[in-house]
């Protein structure tokens, strides 16, 4: 349990997707305009991510790794190369059942999101996380909670970023630094910000 | 030619994918401590770029156009597999230290953005040189924070020593700050400065 907990707020604040793995950037710059909009994708992302890496764990697991396929009667099957291809096309579908699920269930929540949901399976956090899985060996347990772990990592720091930009819209920035160039300086400016997280060991 | 031209050269400084199209900053960002890696990874971006824009160019009048985003995904994740494998049998340190990334070209929109919004409505030859136009707009970027993270960072080039550091008995001291993530968002931003400077007609309006 301790270490699963560990495992949360490393995968939440030191190690946070956006901020230290860059992972996630092209939609973290493009909907961090709002705060609105900033917390209905950093939802969507963390759903997304607590669904597919447990989901995309068993699939490794169970269907790609070396001698996964045992129980089928093929113990020297491996697998492993069409990783990708199997993790891309798991997050794909799974964007689409928790798109055809909200839309049927939680109408209100479907709408919140409207377009990003389907944008997030391009999201390279999503396929990010899957694949730290992999290379990191984690067992279920351990994959639902970097899921759900760096999922809320990364809708602190959009959250955050659209906020700092709503207020930035008041300061005078050189011309040609306004929009993306004053964005990365302060996505700089937190990544430091976040760094004094590294200390903490639970 | 000179419109294949045109198609090749823009995306270096007129419409980088990077600093103006917003595209694939993700790996642009991670795997720029050094410069090694940024040009194999520049290299393995270029080939992958190249290869989807031809096949779903060639492809562009047989996918229905309501699964064609599974359909390029597909493709590019195919062509990913191939690089990583030849990154692992020839240069198996490098792809180590790439790690995750290698994968990542998978949902890079750059390759994706490019296939949709060229290659779909253009022929192959013309897709070919806009494969590699953005390619190599995105390697400018790639080589220029790796320049600088690498030689600022740790005082190296390609790993050969230029400024003589602390540690190895000369005068430089490594600058910390540019090998953590916060040293490469900040010179992305002085990029995009920049170019925006240099281009004013890029600058964004608010």
């Amino acid at each position: 349990m301790e270490e699963l907990l560990s495992l949360a707020t490393k995968a939440i604040f030191v190690e946070n997707m956006a901020l230290a793995y860059f992972l996630g950037m092209c939609s973290f710059l493009a909907v961090s305009k709002k705060v609105e909009t900033a917390v209905g994708l950093g939802a969507a992302v963390t759903f997304v991510l607590a669904v597919t890496v447990p989901l995309n764990n068993l699939i490794y697991n169970y269907l790609l790794r070396e001698g996964a396929l045992a129980w089928a009667g093929m113990p020297d099957m491996d697998l492993s190369f069409l990783n990708f291809l199997a993790l891309i096309g798991s997050i794909a579908a799974s964007v689409q059942v928790v798109e055809m699920v909200l839309d049927k269930y939680a109408p209100a929540l479907y709408s919140a999101l409207g377009v990003f949901l389907p944008l997030i399976a391009v999201n390279c956090a999503i396929l990010g996380a899957s694949l730290f899985m992999v290379e990191r060996d984690y067992s279920f347990a351990e994959s639902t909670v970097f899921g759900i772990g760096s999922g809320i990592g990364w809708a602190l720091a959009v959250i955050a970023l659209a906020a700092i930009r709503e207020k930035m819209r008041y300061s005078n920035v050189p011309p040609s630094l306004r929009g993306l160039g004053i964005t990365f300086i302060v996505t700089g400016l937190m990544a430091i910000g976040f760094m004094a997280f590294a200390g903490i060991q639970l | 030619m000179s419109k294949s031209r045109e198609v090749m050269l823009d995306p270096l400084f007129n419409n980088n994918p990077i600093s103006l199209q917003v595209l694939g900053i993700c790996s642009a960002l991670a795997v720029t401590t050094k410069l090694e890696t940024s040009v194999v990874m520049s290299l393995a971006v270029i080939a992958v770029m190249v290869g989807s824009n031809v096949s779903v160019s060639l492809l562009r009048n047989h996918i229905p156009p309501s699964i064609r985003i599974i359909v390029q995904l597909t493709i590019i994740a195919s062509l990913v597999i191939i690089t990583d494998q030849v990154l692992k049998a020839y240069l198996f340190d490098i792809s180590k230290q790439l790690s995750v990334f290698v994968g990542l070209i998978i949902t890079n929109c750059i390759v994706m953005g490019r296939a949709e919004a060229f290659a779909m409505q253009n022929g192959p030859k013309m897709s070919f040189y806009d494969g590699l136009g953005n390619g190599f707009g995105y390697s400018i970027v790639l080589l220029f924070v790796g320049f600088f993270r690498e030689l600022f960072g740790s005082g190296k080039l390609f790993g050969m020593p230029v400024l003589a550091s602390v540690n190895e008995g000369g005068w430089y001291v490594p600058n910390g700050l540019m090998v953590l993530a916060p040293g490469a968002f900040f010179l992305i931003g002085v990029f995009i400065w920049i170019n925006r400077a240099w281009k004013p007609d890029q600058v964004e309006a608010e």
